[in-house]
């Protein structure tokens, strides 16, 4: 079976956002990015389903070159081989559009990636690559078998979930409890530095949205304290003041 | 020419939601003066999909085959574009969920559509279509413009502010719709169904209730959910609280579990790790009851209690009782 595993290189869940060039860019001083969190559980059962298979894993990103390091862990974690198509991608369409060049139909047989993107968080890439190539995606998906050409998963729908069996090939969205993180051990960390990394420029794409600016949120005004023995007080003041009851 | 806007039904009814699309919907189809158009598919009966009208939507095409019971994003997909291209519709606007963001991106691949997730207000429409949305889980805001002919925008929570029971304005005309159906969107078998169907639904609920890991055990829950109750609220939990098993994982608010933005949202024992505040960021009005005075989330709190959560909530409730 042939895995392709989509990654993202996003900033930390902890860092703080903030803009340059007349908030026009993120600024990525001091930042320190990982692969996405929910990319890394994606690529933690790609890997998983490579080795029960005895298949081959190759992870793709569309990005520059700062994104390597992420890339190298993800082949230290063990996909085979990895690909970066070199481009700043401009929108979810543009990243898709991409995927589908390097995943033209008959190339894999199973495409994994995170439900989003913590960065800009539209997951949406799935659903645009699926279309694209013409197969089904599902997302978000917390487990996943594959039998022979069948992959039973169990996603989450609105308020539950649902198992299902679908025909590869398919494009899924990742989430927990999929599998568990991985970490590169230092065999795996010695042995990602020779393993290839294809260098591809990307397919020209008209340009469907472009980024005009960015802003934060307005901060929020100082907290009300309620003495604990007058929390009973807390009802009448949401609803009188701040009028949500 | 006009804006279509798809709404999601949850058991024959309108989702909230959806409701919310609806007025975003008409909207914008007034700001470029076409008309607003509704797409439903699935079960629904005819008094419920007038409803749309209410939210001024002038058209309603539902779309009912017995083929389309399920949840199917691809099946789906195909029917929303046949309907696009039928109403000659520039704009599509979807309610922000997995089937909202599945059926917007298939949708905008198969029209080569310029397509923006998480919408937060109106878009501004002059020379150029420009919205803006949430990004980093809520920590910004980015403003795009779109240039394709074909705009699809999938619109979070509380983009606009709804009317509970509008005057209804237009009467909506609803009109089966019953496009060809292709074979190959239907080749998948779902086995399966679990749905916590007494529960209201987090996404969609306007006050929640949440517990973390000072409420030291899932034994300790009841005067949480007496609280949820007496309010009409949900319940969440935190990422450890999920982690440990003491509450369902669906239950899980946060970066990596749900996003939620509800009119209250009051959180019982979490600390308010930025991860966790990244789930609730776009709640009108956070309370935060904690023991710790440092909890970080206090920082981000319209209302605060120090204090024992176990003192403290049942005293909640009674008030909350005593309002009706």
């Amino acid at each position: 079976m042939k895995i392709l595993v989509c990654i993202t290189n996003v900033p930390d869940t902890t860092a703080k956002i903030t803009f340059t060039d007349n908030d026009t860019k993120l600024n990525k001083a001091g930042i320190p990015y990982i692969i996405g969190p929910y990319d890394d559980y994606a690529l933690a059962r790609g890997v998983e389903l490579k080795e029960q298979t005895g298949g081959s894993l190759t992870v793709l990103h569309v990005g520059e070159a700062d994104a390597d390091p992420q890339i190298r862990k993800a082949l230290a974690i063990g996909a085979d081989d990895a690909i970066r198509i070199n481009a700043d991608p401009l929108d979810s369409y543009f990243t898709a559009f991409q995927i589908a060049q390097v995943a033209k139909p008959g190339t894999y047989d199973l495409i994994l990636m995170g439900r989003e993107s913590i960065d800009y968080n539209s997951g949406v890439v799935h659903g645009l690559v699926g279309e694209m190539l013409g197969i089904a995606s599902y997302s978000p998906v917390m487990k996943l078998e594959i039998t022979g050409s069948t992959a039973t998963l169990s996603r989450e729908i609105d308020g539950g979930k649902e198992v299902l069996q679908a025909p590869l090939p398919l494009v899924l969205g990742c989430q927990e409890p999929i599998a568990e993180w991985k970490i590169p051990n230092m065999r795996g960390i010695m042995t990602a530095r020779t393993k290839p990394l294809q260098v591809l420029e990307p397919v020209a794409l008209e340009e469907l949205t472009t980024p005009q600016k960015y802003t934060l949120p307005t901060p929020k005004g100082a907290c009300k304290m309620i003495p604990a023995s007058e929390a009973g007080t807390l009802i009448r003041l949401l609803q009188t003041e701040a009028k949500v009851l | 020419m006009s804006v279509l806007i798809y709404v999601e039904l949850d058991n024959g009814s309108i989702k909230k939601t959806s409701l919310e699309a609806v007025a975003f919907g008409s909207k914008v189809a007034e700001k470029i003066g076409e008309k607003a158009v509704v797409l439903a598919i699935g079960h629904a009966a005819s008094a419920e999909l007038e409803k749309a009208g209410n939210y001024g939507a002038s058209k309603v095409l539902h779309a009912a085959d017995a083929k389309l019971t399920h949840e199917n994003a691809m099946a789906y997909a195909d029917v929303l574009v046949q309907a696009a291209s039928q109403e000659s519709s520039k704009v599509i606007i979807l309610a922000k969920s997995g089937l909202g963001d599945a059926l917007a991106a298939r949708a905008a691949a198969k029209l080569k559509a310029g397509i923006v997730s998480g919408v937060t207000a109106l878009p501004e429409i002059g020379d150029s279509f420009q919205v803006t949305r949430s990004i980093f889980t809520g920590k910004a805001f980015a403003t795009t413009e779109i240039k394709s002919d074909i705009k699809i925008l999938v619109v979070r929570k509380n983009a606009i502010e709804i009317d509970d029971s509008p005057v209804s304005t237009v009467q909506a005309e609803i009109t089966a719709f019953t496009p060809p159906l292709r074979d190959e969107d239907f080749q998948a078998s779902v086995s399966k169904v679990e749905k916590a169907s007494s529960e209201l639904s987090l996404t969609e609920a306007e006050i929640i209730v949440s517990g973390g890991r000072g409420m030291k055990g899932p034994e300790n829950w009841q005067p949480l959910i007496d609280l949820a109750k007496a309010l009409g609220a949900a319940t969440g939990c935190s990422k450890p609280v999920s982690d440990l098993d003491w509450r369902p994982h669906h239950e899980h608010i946060g970066q990596t579990g749900i996003k939620v933005a509800p009119n209250l949202y009051i959180a019982c024992g979490i600390s308010g790790a930025i991860q966790h505040l990244a789930g609730v960021n776009g709640s009108k009005c956070i309370v935060v009851i904690n023991k710790d005075p440092e909890a970080p989330f206090f920082k981000a709190a319209d209302y605060g209690i120090i204090g024992d959560v176990f003192e403290i909530l049942p005293k909640l409730t009674e008030a909350a009782k005593s309002l009706k």
